[in-house]
């Protein structure tokens, strides 16, 4: 009786502890923007903010160039990951549903590709995308983080294409549809949750994107806000109330979005890592 | 399973080059159509990673052959420096050192996130609805906080003077971290780091392993049970074995996301102090762009991506026969 309920409370009691500490900093994130700054500095942490304050985000907003970054960033982020579903959905269609000559070739070379690492090329990138005189350009930028985003999504797409029956399509297809109709009509209705939860992963990635964007877009009107939040602590000295707004507008959209589509993602996940 | 439906349809149904096409009523014209659809398909995708990724790639070999720093660039000059580069590189002992603390380092932070994350995870199977939603909203808050937001907020926690860190091991008796400067060391550095991409890393692996021990055939566990297996052995003998490709994936993807690990090492201290936190991605960085020694950083990056094509050289073989069995 009494290992039982031991046995019933070590598991919860683990369990608040580690969310506890998992939410920490995100919650001292949003508690110290919204604190006074006589309440973060201070020898005493404040631990519940009674006293809220608007007054590190009007500073944060109103820095130089905030409004043309969260616009380069949105920009940049939604025209990759669109183009790089466009352009995964066909070839992940080729290699879940078709047999060729060379496909494992191909497979390997989009797994060596999401291994790529970025950090380690932007010397090259920065070679290639000066030569082209197109630094401090969102074009560049969008195409890169395209690719970046690229082989994962054609790979996870791969997964859930397989994981729709064969039947359905053939079935299709007996009925008179040609193959591309039967994608349209079939496949891509069964593909849109992983299509959403692909694409999340997508967004996370380009919206976070830093090592590239701190060598191609060094003017201060042409980088994106990751470069923003890393440059903004020491432009504005140790003003940590400001510097944890401008972390939560940089980092609110992602969390909204990754708390509508988690449950998607994680099956998602778990689907394209059983088909390898 | 499904490897072995689509043999049958297959072997069953007449067909023209490869799978999943209709019997063929069409002829020889549509026979070609659909045997280059493939390639077609593909092509947008192959073109992309060519241009995008191959020709940087290549680019990157070319310039570490040459003698590339700030007066050849802006003068556009080309000096070939043949090998020179990477024999200085391995010749010197800077490399050795950022190598082997980069696999150090990439192996300590891979075996935290792999150990903790899996009985985070055999934690969340363990918990009641309530309390698996509670953990489950908390990892996914902290998954989805943005690497360069997160590095903000821990620059922040472990602020040396008003940093909440500091205050805690303060005020828990131990009073000469009061206003410990957790960047001055390279040692505190790397902890403040590690606790980072720890914290980071942990949920992808948590939900990840709860979600696919949730495909585990309940039968499995009541026969382990039965047998009178414990918690151990029933993770050794049932959970491990049937999740094994899941493992092998997780991990290799931990390898390279923090072999790869980039702003958080660069933002909490661009690689200091004394360039003692740098890794190998940092290193070329600091090399190439930092130091305006191309040619130098350029070869510094071709041997980090040999280093780690070498650490994840098994699970790549391992896919690739899975790759072949499966064909």
């Amino acid at each position: 009786m009494n290992r039982s309920l031991l046995g019933r409370i070590w598991p919860n009691a683990t369990a608040i502890v580690l969310a506890l500490g998992f939410v920490f900093p995100v919650y001292w994130m949003f508690t110290t923007a919204f604190k006074p700054n006589s309440d973060i500095i201070t020898e005493d942490p404040v631990w519940f903010p009674f006293h809220g304050t608007f007054e590190h985000f009007t500073t944060a907003v109103n820095a130089p160039n905030f409004w043309t970054l969260v616009g380069n960033s949105v920009t940049v982020t939604v025209l990759a990951v669109g183009l790089s579903l466009l352009i995964a959905l066909c070839g992940s269609f080729a290699i879940a549903r078709m047999r060729f000559k060379g496909r494992k070739g191909i497979i390997l070379t989009f797994m060596v590709a999401q291994m790529a690492p970025w950090e380690v090329l932007v010397i090259s990138v920065y070679m290639i995308v000066r030569d082209a005189d197109m630094l401090n350009s969102l074009v560049p930028l969008t195409f890169f983080y395209m690719l970046m985003v690229l082989p994962f999504t054609l790979l996870t797409l791969r997964g859930y294409v397989a994981a729709v029956p064969k039947e359905l399509e053939e079935s299709a297809m007996v009925d008179g549809c040609t193959r591309r109709q039967a994608f349209v009509k079939i496949i891509f209705p069964l593909l849109a949750p992983g299509l959403m939860a692909t694409s999340l992963f997508g967004f996370i990635t380009a919206w976070n994107e830093f090592p590239l964007v701190l060598v191609l877009n060094k003017e201060p009107d042409k980088g994106t806000l990751p470069l923003w939040l890393s440059q903004f602590q020491s432009q504005f000295g140790d003003d940590w109330g400001a510097t944890m707004a401008a972390a939560s507008i940089f980092a609110v959209p992602i969390l909204v979005l990754f708390l509508f589509l988690q449950r998607k993602a994680v099956s998602g996940l778990t689907a394209g890592a059983v088909k390898g | 399973m499904s490897v072995q439906i689509e043999d049958a349809v297959r072997d069953s149904a007449p067909r023209i080059g490869k799978g999943g096409a209709p019997p063929s009523r069409r002829g020889r014209k549509t026979g070609r159509a659909a045997r280059s659809a493939p390639y077609l398909l593909l092509i947008p995708a192959l073109a992309a990673t060519a241009v995008f990724l191959g020709w940087p790639m290549v680019r990157n070999l070319i310039i570490s052959f040459q003698n590339l720093n700030m007066k050849q660039l802006i003068q556009h000059l080309t000096e070939w420096r043949g090998f020179d580069n990477y024999a200085e590189i391995l010749g010197g002992e800077q490399f050795w050192r950022v190598t082997l603390r980069t696999v150090v380092f990439t192996a300590v932070n891979v075996t935290l996130i792999m150990v903790l994350g899996v009985l985070i995870g055999l934690l969340l199977a363990k918990l009641g609805k309530k309390m698996r939603l509670t953990l489950s909203v908390a990892l996914v808050l902290t998954w989805a906080m943005p690497a360069i937001a997160a590095t903000t907020v821990f620059q922040w926690l472990f602020d040396a003077r008003y940093g909440v860190v500091n205050w805690v091991l303060d005020a828990l008796g131990w009073h000469s971290m009061a206003r410990f400067d957790w960047v001055g060391s390279q040692l505190s550095t790397f902890f403040v780091i590690t606790v980072l991409i720890v914290w980071q890393s942990l949920p992808f692996v948590a939900l990840n392993l709860y979600a696919a021990t949730t495909t585990i055939p309940k039968e499995l566990y009541e026969a382990a049970r039965m047998d009178g297996a414990g918690t151990w052995k029933v993770f050794t003998s049932v959970t491990f074995p049937f999740l094994k490709p899941f493992f092998l994936a997780t991990t290799f993807l931990e390898v390279i996301w923090v072999f790869k690990a980039f702003p958080q090492i660069f933002a909490i201290n661009e690689g200091g102090p004394d360039r003692l936190t740098e890794t190998l991605p940092i290193y070329a960085f600091t090399e190439g762009v930092g130091n305006l020694h191309f040619g130098m950083g350029a070869a510094i990056s071709l041997l980090t991506i040999v280093v780690l094509l070498a650490m994840t050289a098994y699970y790549l073989r391992l896919t690739l026969k899975q790759e072949e069995d499966e064909l």
